[in-house]
């Protein structure tokens, strides 16, 4: 429109030719309007939101900036008020006072009309994937649809669209209790997406799973952010999930935004306790960790595996071998086990030097009570 | 036993089918939305309207917690006024409506509330509007509970019914009231009582059957 209204500035043959052409030029301005807007994606500013349930302060005071076409996530452990924030920033709640502002537009005071059309931008999936029992895998996908009124044919192809992009056409027809819960996740991120959401919100989307599971809901939201150009904003209580899958991070306690900035900075550099906090419950990425517990962090296979037995996972056998034969170690995993009461400590290494010396080492450790296991190159 | 009383059997049996399942109509169309009322206006439902909540569930109380037999009496202006008699199989549908509503709604309600909220919020973050939210979330959500409510009903109405013999409805309960005890023919008052078990035991099972039918596709 504003292109509309310049033009009616310039001269007046001009105007004159825009008059006649009024219906057809304003049918362009709006095709262009759409494609940039599928093009473009929302960017949602948050301004001093506060949200207090009788005298408990759920939300005190958070305002954020969260850029559009990232995935970002909000952290905080149970009773930070996350879910408070989320059901504010996707507008199933007003706040207090404060504001949200998607892009340019002003949405916590809409009203219920234009909240309800403002809603239908917006996709969620929720902890308990929250699917309706009543309906199958594909009619649960079907609804935002068909509350939109989209017609019958389109639902159908789009459903069809859906299942396969989150890898699940088989199970069209399928009730959903017979689905497992990462294929009900499936489903509900399919559901999530079936009108062309701006925004994805993730409510603990996978807190529910195992981590595998998790690891694959997360590299499928990952995929589509990409592919649709979605701004993701995901709430959780894993700094596992933030690690593997979020660019940036906000930490919240206690109501309250006490750290924000890219993962990597938060992880490099944490600046609060709450961060340090999650930072120290991080359990190791599972894809490096072997079923023994060892944690393998170099490429370059390596020949031997060590077990250290008890009081010999204290003692330091590896650097009394290196002073007395002249071998060097190239450790490449390493990890210690609690067995009952007994630690085991085991580490994958290589032994390099003249082979003679390297004989004698192994003797050496193995007369120290450390099992060597060589692996048949 | 002759012919002629197992005429009157067959007709009374046809009354009180004819009885239940009219009353059964009339207070699922004035329970059904009463309960939608109940369970919308609720603290935490979609529509959050605590006077009339409050106003609605006391009137419903006080239905439910009236004697039906009085309610039969207080009701025949309203039976007069409707079906043009107050007495006879007709009449009666009147007060077993009025009686059977607000258990209807009670039970409306109970099962929409059974409706896991999670859904309900799953639902409004799509954009949902209130009336989508009832007729195409919470309804076919709560249907198996629905129609356990709804075989429940179905058989305190034949109960209510067969109540409704004393004050001359017709149905099996008057007949056995009439022949069974006042004539002093207790075959026939045995014989009632036995096709009213049947019937029960009948709307039960098919009731179960729905339900579970409901349940095995979920």
């Amino acid at each position: 429109m504003q292109y509309f209204t310049s033009c009616f500035s310039s001269a007046r043959p001009t105007v004159l030719f825009l008059m006649r052409n009024f219906y057809m030029i304003l049918m362009i301005c709006n095709t262009i309007r759409r494609n940039s807007s599928q093009e473009m994606t929302v960017q949602i500013e948050l301004k001093n939101l506060v949200r207090t349930y009788n005298t408990v302060h759920a939300v005190e005071g958070v305002s954020l900036s969260i850029p559009s076409n990232e995935i970002f996530g909000i952290i905080g452990l149970s009773g930070a008020g996350k879910s408070t924030l989320v059901r504010l920033v996707s507008l199933l709640e007003k706040p207090d006072s404060g504001e949200v502002w998607y892009d340019e537009q002003r949405v916590d005071n809409l009203p219920e009309k234009e909240l309800i059309q403002q809603r239908r931008h917006l996709g969620m999936i929720f902890q308990n994937f929250n699917l309706f029992s009543s309906r199958t895998a594909g009619q649960n996908i079907a609804y935002p649809m068909e509350i939109c009124k989209y017609p019958k044919d389109k639902i159908r192809e789009r459903v069809a669209e859906l299942l396969d992009l989150v890898g699940l056409s088989d199970r069209a027809d399928a009730p959903i209790s017979t689905l497992s819960g990462g294929q009900k996740q499936r489903i509900a991120i399919a559901r999530a997406l079936a009108c062309k959401p701006d925004i994805l919100f993730c409510d603990e989307a996978t807190s529910a799973l195992d981590p595998k599971t998790t690891q694959q809901i997360l590299a499928l939201i990952k995929d589509i952010q990409k592919k649709m150009n979605l701004t993701v904003v995901m709430i959780t209580h894993q700094m596992e999930v933030v690690r593997d899958a979020c660019d940036k991070v906000a930490v919240l306690s206690e109501g309250k935004v006490v750290e924000q900035g890219s993962v990597k900075d938060l992880f490099a550099n944490p600046k609060t306790n709450v961060t340090k906090e999650f930072l120290s419950h991080l359990t190791t990425n599972t894809a490096n960790v072997r079923e023994d517990g060892v944690v393998i962090w170099s490429d370059v296979p390596a020949h031997y595996t060590l077990r250290f037995l008890n009081d010999r996972v204290e003692t330091p056998v590896i650097s009394d071998i290196i002073r007395e034969f002249d071998v060097v170690f190239n450790i490449s995993g390493a990890g210690i086990q609690k067995v009952g009461d007994t630690k085991m400590g085991t580490m994958v290494c290589d032994i390099s030097g003249e082979p003679k010396a390297v004989k004698a080492a192994l003797k050496a450790i193995r007369e120290r009570g450390v099992t060597v296991e060589e692996e048949q190159a | 036993m002759t012919p002629a009383i197992w005429k009157l059997i067959g007709e009374s049996t046809l009354q009180t089918l004819s009885m239940v399942f009219f009353s059964t109509l009339f207070s699922v169309i004035l329970g059904l939305p009463l309960g939608i009322l109940l369970c919308v206006t609720a603290p935490g439902g979609i529509r959050q309207k605590p006077v009339l909540n409050e106003v609605l569930s006391r009137i419903v109380n006080v239905l439910r917690s009236f004697p039906f037999i009085i309610l039969i009496i207080i009701l025949f202006p309203l039976s007069r006024l409707v079906v043009g008699t107050a007495i006879g199989t007709k009449a009666t549908i009147v007060p077993l409506s009025i009686a059977a509503a607000p258990f209807v709604a009670r039970i409306v309600e109970s099962s929409l509330k059974e409706v896991d909220p999670g859904v309900v919020q799953a639902s409004r973050a799509m954009g949902s509007t209130n009336t989508q939210i009832v007729f195409k979330v919470l309804l076919p959500e709560a249907l198996p509970s629905l129609i356990s409510g709804l075989t429940l009903t179905i058989i305190n109405l034949i109960g209510y019914s067969a109540m409704a013999g004393a004050v001359g409805g017709g149905g099996l309960g008057d007949l056995a009231i009439r022949y069974g005890y006042q004539r002093f023919r207790p075959a026939v008052m045995a014989i009632a009582v036995v096709i009213i078990l049947v019937l029960v035991e009948v709307i039960q099972f098919i009731g179960n059957k729905i339900s579970a039918k409901m349940m095995g596709r979920r």
